[in-house]
C-alpha cells in the first residue's frame, strides 16, 4: 500500500473536495506530514510515545479455544491493549505531534463510539492543547460513558444534531468548526477517510500494527504468514494498519468486514463526501443515506477511499455482517477467551463463525481493534434474557 | 500544468455577468440574493426577489450534508429535501418559470457528480440557469466540471478565501466566470452580529487582481453591513437573513421586502 498521486487518489478514489476556505490548509498539513514523517526526529519521539505512553508493541494471542470451536487457527492483534481501549492512539499520537509541530494551539473532531474521541482527549491532555470533539447526539447516549471519559480529559464535547446525528453529522460540524477556526486548530480526523493527505497519513500512522503483526505472525506461524487477516471497516481506518503489514503478499487473503446496515463498498456506489470520492451509501440522486448499525464506531454511509480502491482493484474483500451476528460473537470471545471485544472488533469474529467452513485449516489473523468496556452498559440491555 | 486556472483568456461575459456589470458601470452596488430551491413558495419568492432590486440570484439546490453551511440553511435544506426535492425537480421548475434576471445554482459536488457533470451543464442550461457555484470543488477538483461548464457556457463562479496566498487568489480569479465570490470570513453560511474585518479585506486583495465584479457573501447579514464591505467591494451575496425570513414567514412578499431593504442601503 503505497502513496496516493499528486492529486491524492488511490486509482480513481480520493481527492480533496472542500470548500475553498480549507484548501490553503491541507497543502499546508500534506507539506508538514511530508516533512515530519522524514524527520528522524520525529519519528523517534512518536515512537517513544507509542513505547512509552501508549504501551506499544501490543501483543498476539493465539486463541486456542476458539480455534477448536471454529476449526481454524485464530490470532488476534491485541490493539484492545493499547491505552485508551483501541487503536486509535496509534494515529492520535502522529497527529498531535504533528498539530504541535505546527503550532497549533487546539485541536477539534469527531468521533461515532467515542475511541477516537477519547484517544483525540487524551492527546491533547497529554500536550496541554485544548480539544473540541463533535459526537452525534445518539451516540452520545449509547456511548455515554466516553462521553464522560473526554469531559474527563479536558474535552469539550459538543451533540451534533442535524440529520442521523451519528457519525456522519459529528464529521460534518467538525469540519464546519475547521472551516471556521482553521488558523488556529488542527482538524484530527479519525479514520482513513476525509479529504487528502488525511486518508495515506492516517494509513501511515496506523501502519505500526500491520508491520508488528506481521513479525509476531512469521513467529507464531513458523515463519509463515496468515491464509487470512480480517478487519472490520467503518472509515476504515484499523483495517488500513493491518492490511499495510501484508497487502504486498498476495497469498495473503485481505478481508473487510461491514456493518450490514453501513456497507459502504458492498452496497454503495462511488460518490463525493467528506472531501473524498469513495464508495457511497446514497440514493437515486446522490443524497447520502443514513447507516444504521448496533456500532456506533461503524455506523458511517461511507468508507476510505484506500478501501474502495482494494475492493476495485480485487486486493481485498469487503463483506458485511448483521447485528445479530455481531451479538454472538460478542459473547463467543468472552465465553471461549475471556476477551470482551468492542462491538466494532466483533464484526471481524463474527464474519469468521459465518465463513468458518470456508476456514478450516487455515490461519486467520482477526485485528481486535478495540475492547468492548465501553459497549458493556448497551449489551447489558441486549442481553438480559440471556445473562 | 494544464489547469484550466491557468487557461490566458476569458470568454465574453455571459449572462450572469452582464448583469452584475450593467449594475456595476452604472457606478451601483450588485445585488446577489441567494434562495432554497424547494423551501415553500420559493419559485415565487425568487420572482419577489427579483422585483425588489436584485440583479441575479442564486438558487440553493439542497444537500443532504452541506459542510459550508451554517444553521440557517441546513435548517432550509433538510426542510426542502423532506418536501421531495431534487435537483431535476428544482431545474424543472426553473425552466417554467420566468424570474426575470439570470440565475445561477449552488449546490455541493456529489449531486453534480451523480447527475454526470456533462449532463447536469446541459440542465443547467435548458433550464435558463446561467451560473453554477460547487461549494465543495475547490480549484484542484474543479477541472472535470468547468469543462462541462465551458463547453456548454455555464458561468462557474469560484470562491477566494481569506486564507489563499495572492498565487491562490490570482488563479481562482482567473478560474471564476459570473463573478468572483469573496468568502467574507473563516467559517460557514449565516449571520454574525458584526461585519468581520476579513471581509472588506478580502475584497480589497480580489479587487486588486481583476476587472471582474467582486461579491462578497458569508457573514453579510443586515443592510448596514453590506453598505459598509460595498465601500470596497462590487456587491454582495446575501443568503441566511433572505432564506430566515423565507422559513419565519413563507411569505414571497416579506422576502421581498427584506431584499428591497438590501437594495436601497447599497444603490
Amino acid at each position: 500500500m503505497g502513496e496516493p498521486d499528486a492529486s491524492g487518489r488511490f486509482g480513481d478514489f480520493g481527492g480533496r473536495y472542500v470548500p475553498e476556505t480549507l484548501m490553503p490548509a491541507l497543502i499546508e498539513l500534506e507539506e508538514e506530514f511530508r516533512a515530519a514523517w522524514d524527520d528522524p526526529e520525529f519519528r523517534a519521539e512518536l515512537d517513544h510515545l507509542l513505547t512509552e505512553y501508549a504501551g506499544r508493541p501490543s501483543p498476539l494471542t493465539e486463541c486456542h479455544r476458539l480455534s477448536a470451536e471454529l476449526g481454524c487457527r485464530v490470532l488476534l492483534k491485541r490493539e484492545d491493549l493499547n491505552h485508551t481501549g483501541s487503536h486509535k492512539i496509534n494515529n492520535v499520537l502522529g497527529q498531535a505531534l504533528l498539530a504541535r509541530r505546527m503550532g497549533k494551539t487546539s485541536i477539534v473532531a469527531e468521533t461515532g463510539a467515542g475511541q477516537h474521541g477519547v484517544a483525540a482527549a487524551t492527546a491533547a491532555a497529554l500536550m496541554g492543547m485544548d480539544c473540541v470533539i463533535y459526537m452525534g447526539e445518539v451516540d452520545m447516549a449509547r456511548q455515554e460513558l466516553n462521553v464522560f471519559r473526554m469531559r474527563l480529559l479536558g474535552a469539550e464535547v459538543t451533540a451534533a444534531q442535524s440529520g442521523s446525528r451519528t457519525l456522519k453529522d459529528a464529521v460534518n460540524d467538525a469540519m464546519r468548526h475547521w472551516v471556521s477556526t482553521v488558523e488556529d486548530s488542527y482538524y484530527l480526523l479519525g479514520s482513513v477517510m476525509g479529504p487528502h493527505p488525511y486518508p495515506w497519513m492516517v494509513r501511515e500512522f496506523q501502519r505500526v500494527l500491520g508491520s508488528e503483526a506481521r513479525e509476531q505472525s512469521l513467529q507464531a506461524l513458523d515463519q509463515q504468514l496468515p491464509d487470512v487477516v480480517v478487519a472490520c471497516v467503518g472509515g476504515g481506518s484499523n483495517a488500513a494498519g493491518i492490511f499495510s503489514g501484508f497487502a504486498d503478499n498476495p497469498e495473503v487473503s485481505l478481508v473487510g468486514v461491514e456493518p450490514a446496515g453501513g456497507a459502504a463498498v458492498g452496497n454503495g456506489v462511488p460518490g463525493i463526501v467528506h472531501g473524498m470520492n469513495s464508495f457511497l451509501m446514497q440514493d437515486d440522486v446522490g443524497q447520502v443515506l443514513e447507516a444504521e448499525s448496533i456500532s456506533a464506531g461503524l455506523d458511517y454511509p461511507g468508507v476510505g477511499p484506500e478501501h474502495s480502491f482494494l475492493s476495485q482493484s480485487g486486493r481485498a474483500i469487503y463483506e458485511s455482517v448483521t447485528d445479530a451476528q455481531v451479538i454472538e460473537a460478542f459473547v463467543l470471545l468472552s465465553r471461549t477467551e475471556g476477551i470482551i471485544p468492542a462491538l466494532e472488533s466483533a464484526h471481524g469474529l463474527a464474519w469468521m463463525v459465518a465463513n468458518a467452513d470456508m476456514l478450516r485449516g487455515k490461519s486467520v489473523l482477526l485485528n481486535l481493534s478495540g475492547r468492548g468496556d465501553k459497549d458493556v452498559a448497551q449489551m447489558m440491555d441486549l442481553l438480559a434474557d440471556r445473562l | 500544468m494544464n489547469s484550466p486556472a491557468q487557461q490566458p483568456t476569458d470568454p465574453a461575459p455571459g449572462p450572469f455577468e452582464s448583469a452584475l456589470r450593467t449594475r456595476i458601470d452604472r457606478g451601483e452596488k450588485a445585488l446577489v440574493p441567494y434562495m432554497t430551491g424547494g423551501l415553500g413558495d420559493w419559485v415565487n419568492t425568487l420572482g419577489a426577489i427579483a422585483s425588489a432590486g436584485a440583479d441575479a440570484i442564486e438558487v440553493g439546490i439542497p444537500f443532504s450534508d452541506p459542510v459550508m453551511d451554517g444553521p440557517v440553511i441546513q435548517e432550509a435544506s433538510q426542510r426542502a429535501l423532506e418536501a421531495g426535492t431534487t435537483p431535476a425537480s428544482v431545474l424543472d421548475q426553473l425552466s417554467a418559470a420566468d424570474v426575470g434576471v439570470p440565475l445561477a445554482v449552488m449546490t455541493y459536488a456529489n449531486l453534480v457528480y451523480r447527475f454526470g457533470w456533462d449532463r447536469f451543464a446541459h440542465a443547467l442550461v435548458a433550464s435558463g440557469v446561467s451560473g453554477a457555484i460547487v461549494a465543495d470543488i475547490p480549484l484542484e477538483e474543479s477541472e472535470p466540471w468547468c469543462a462541462a461548464a465551458d463547453a456548454r457556457g455555464v458561468e462557474t463562479i469560484m470562491l477566494g478565501a481569506p486564507t489563499g496566498s495572492d498565487a491562490r487568489l490570482r488563479r481562482v480569479v482567473a478560474r471564476s466566470r459570473g463573478f468572483v465570490y469573496a468568502v467574507g470570513l473563516l467559517g460557514v453560511t449565516g449571520e454574525r452580529e458584526s461585519l468581520a474585518g476579513t471581509s472588506s479585506e478580502i475584497a480589497g486583495r480580489l479587487k486588486a487582481m481583476t476587472d471582474k465584479p467582486v461579491l462578497v457573501g458569508v457573514g453579510i447579514g443586515t443592510p448596514d453591513q453590506a453598505a459598509e464591505v460595498c465601500e470596497v467591494a462590487d456587491g454582495v451575496v446575501i443568503g441566511s437573513a433572505v432564506v430566515r425570513r423565507a422559513l419565519e414567514t413563507n411569505s414571497p412578499e416579506a422576502v421581498g421586502e427584506l431584499v428591497g431593504e438590501f437594495r436601497r442601503a447599497i444603490s
